[in-house]
């Protein structure tokens, strides 16, 4: 936005207001996050700075907190149950959500429309409606406070993004080349790993990643379905902030952003392959 | 296949006698091709299915089994079904006659010969103290010593517990005789029933639902008007920036996108506390004194500015999206013919980014209508919504037919919201990241 020559005094103030409103709001974005970064290195059970701290005082931190939460058997479990939900779940969805689209993308697949909507109601849905649901329902056949549970349940949540960026994905495909492995003998199921599955492997990808990042970051349907067992690193957040508030949260929540920031890499460098994959000239 | 090519396929030795075209092993091309759609038709519902099955089974009746018991009132149809009968005939205005008490004894003694896990006195109790407290005491004490009851059995359960006397309760009974009911909606509604049967508003200190449901609305409208106005202008300064500029700058839109739920919203929690970084530094420069300390959190302000936060990139990126599209020569030519800058943003720019205005909109609201954890967490007692109420029903108060009446109101607004959304952008349009 640079400023073109002819501009008034006036019109350079405006300019430069509207500079400082805009930093000021990704000020606003940013800052709540990071500030959590050196807070979780405080030596002292305080959610603020200390003076040592502000004098850069190397007694004022410590990785007391991260200790903390290394040594913890609650903690350690929870990461643990994270992952194994996490990683369940994004295995159905990614199977279901990425074949359901395969056929969604077929140009003779009936009420489009209707099964759409139905695919991606967990979605649109509010959670705490999901999950007072599943609640009952998986109370009625004993699969509450299990893992099996919590997986279907965090599964259904999680397809919606695989069905929705696995269909984007498809509307650039090039059915020709489906066609043209069929014309040279391949049978469907090897025309689909050969030719298809490579082809949309980035959208599958990025569906399976943000199918694990809902079942990782969800607390409302684990609240509802899961027992003391299942319990995951949000939950335990969750008792965290309500019960014992001390700044171990802090130093998880470091960690946490930290995974964001790989995860958010990881998209859009696999964006960016399949655009050039399909030759969607990145613009 | 082959022998087909080598024949010639549909050459002209390949039609009936009436001209219909065939395929080379004879049946007519256009029921080989009807048959070969049918197929395609069901390779492409075989691949939806089983993602179909599983979203119907474990999530589609799940809801719709829960939004069932918002009608669902078997309670007291299964307890005394005997009762039931005898009361048909009953006015409602003075204690019901000798026979129906019989009839309830007989009804409870019955029960307490069924096994333990059938017995529907406790669900009785349980639902009628939904109606009038200390229903459920009532019951559970006559249940105690109902096997020694003796004729004239409506003083003996008068004596038992003074609830029988009141006609209140047998009102409840007749009217929560019948196996479906609308009580947990009048009651969601801050209704209840009169003497006559009439619906009518409850006492004004005892009017709960409809206000939350009011101040659910205002909350949701309020953060996403503080989403429009935080998202706009870096919206716009996104989209004029030079592309390798503005992704990076989308980094800072993007990352709080991405970051758990549950990080950001502890880190307003920190910084928003009484002893929390904003208000010590605001001691520390001597802007307020320790006393003066803001309480920014556990209250409507708390769930305002954290769920502003977590929901701004909702606004930013589908306004993003469209100010991108949007030529700026439009802007250049309305200021060359004469509009000053403010009447060319205002008749020229602004009409044109409505449309995702109104995406990033509906989007906002209907996230922030239906939020549970931010509310419980930053909330306290004036920030709570709808959904906190719904899950106080469902764990602590087990008033789960009314849980389900408020959460089935809630899902037929964001269902509207959803379709009115669906009608301006499409769902197709949804993008993440």
């Amino acid at each position: 936005m640079s400023m073109p020559a002819y501009y008034t005094t006036k019109d350079k103030i405006w300019h430069y207001t509207f500079r400082v409103i805009c930093f000021a709001i990704f000020f606003f974005l940013l800052a709540p996050i990071l500030i959590m970064i050196p807070l979780s290195f405080n030596a002292q059970p305080f959610f603020t700075f200390t003076r040592e701290m502000l004098t850069l005082n190397p007694e004022g931190y410590s990785l007391r907190w991260y200790r903390d939460f290394l040594g913890s058997d609650s903690w350690m479990r929870s990461i643990r149950n994270s992952f194994i939900i996490g990683i369940a779940a994004t295995l159905v969805s990614t199977t279901l959500g990425t074949l359901a689209a395969l056929g969604l993308s077929r140009s003779e697949m009936p009420a489009k429309g209707l099964i759409m909507g139905i695919l991606i109601s967990p979605m649109i849905v509010p959670l705490i409606i999901s999950a007072a649901g599943m609640f009952f329902f998986f109370s009625s056949i004993n699969i509450a406070q299990t893992y099996l549970g919590v997986v279907l349940a965090h599964a259904a949540l999680g397809t919606p993004f695989v069905v929705i960026t696995v269909t984007a994905t498809l509307v650039g495909f090039d059915q020709s080349l489906t066609r043209a492995a069929a014309n040279l003998g391949a049978s469907p199921t090897r025309t689909f790993f050969k030719i298809t599955m490579p082809l949309i492997l980035p959208g599958v990808i990025s569906g399976a990643l943000f199918a694990f990042i809902t079942s990782f970051d969800e607390i409302v349907v684990v609240l509802f379905v899961a027992g003391v067992e299942q319990r995951t690193i949000p939950r335990e957040m969750w008792s965290g902030i309500r019960e014992d508030i001390s700044p171990t949260i802090l130093a998880v929540a470091t960690i946490l952003v930290l995974i964001s920031v790989a995860l958010l890499t990881v998209v859009e460098l696999l964006r960016r392959r399949g655009e050039r994959l399909r030759g969607l000239s990145p613009q | 296949m082959a022998d087909a090519t080598a024949d010639g396929g549909l050459t002209g030795s390949h039609t009936d006698k009436r001209g219909r075209l065939l395929t080379s092993d004879g049946t007519p091309l256009r029921r080989a091709l009807e048959r070969a759609n049918r197929r395609r038709k069901l390779t492409a519902l075989a691949l939806v299915a089983p993602l179909l099955a599983f979203i119907l089974i474990f999530f589609a009746f799940p809801i719709a089994q829960m939004m069932w018991r918002s009608v669902d009132n078997p309670q007291v149809v299964n307890a005394l079904p005997r009762t039931l009968d005898a009361l048909q005939d009953w006015d409602g205005d003075a204690l019901p006659p000798e026979p129906v008490f019989a009839a309830l004894h007989a009804d409870m003694v019955a029960d307490l010969e069924r096994p333990r896990r059938e017995q529907a006195i406790g669900p009785l109790g349980i639902r009628l103290n939904y109606e009038l407290s200390a229903a459920r005491s009532a019951i559970s004490r006559t249940t105690r010593d109902v096997a020694n009851f003796e004729a004239p059995y409506s003083e003996a359960f008068t004596s038992a517990h003074r609830l029988w006397g009141d006609v209140e309760l047998w009102r409840i009974i007749q009217r929560e005789g019948r196996p479906l009911t609308l009580s947990y909606y009048v009651a969601a509604l801050d209704r209840e029933y009169d003497a006559q049967g009439n619906i009518v508003k409850r006492d004004e200190n005892r009017r709960i639902y409809v206000s939350l449901f009011g101040r659910t609305l205002a909350l949701s409208v309020a953060i996403t008007a503080m989403t429009f106005l935080l998202g706009f202008p870096i919206a716009y300064y996104l989209s004029v920036l030079p592309m390798r500029y503005a992704n990076l700058l989308m980094i800072a839109v993007l990352l709080p996108f991405w970051t758990s739920l549950l990080v950001r919203t502890s880190a307003w929690i920190v910084l928003l506390q009484q002893q929390g970084v904003i208000n010590n530094t605001l001691v520390g420069i001597g802007l307020i004194d320790d006393a003066g300390r803001f309480s920014l959190i556990y209250n409507q302000t708390g769930t305002i500015i954290a769920m502003t936060h977590i929901l701004l990139p909702f606004m930013v990126l589908p306004l993003y999206s469209v100010m991108r599209t949007i030529p700026p020569s439009y802007m250049r030519a309305a200021k060359s013919l004469g509009a000053r800058p403010w009447t060319a943003f205002r008749r020229v720019y602004f009409p044109q980014t409505l449309p995702g205005i109104g995406a990033g909109g509906v989007l906002v609201f209907i996230i922030s209508i239906g939020y549970y954890i931010t509310p419980a967490l930053v909330g306290g007692q004036t920030g709570r919504m709808i959904s906190n109420e719904i899950a106080r029903h469902i764990q602590q108060s087990l008033n789960w037919g009314l849980a389900a009446a408020l959460g089935s109101m809630l899902l037929v607004g964001v269902l509207v919201l959803y379709w009115l959304y669906n009608r301006l952008v499409g769902a197709d349009s949804l993008k993440f990241g």
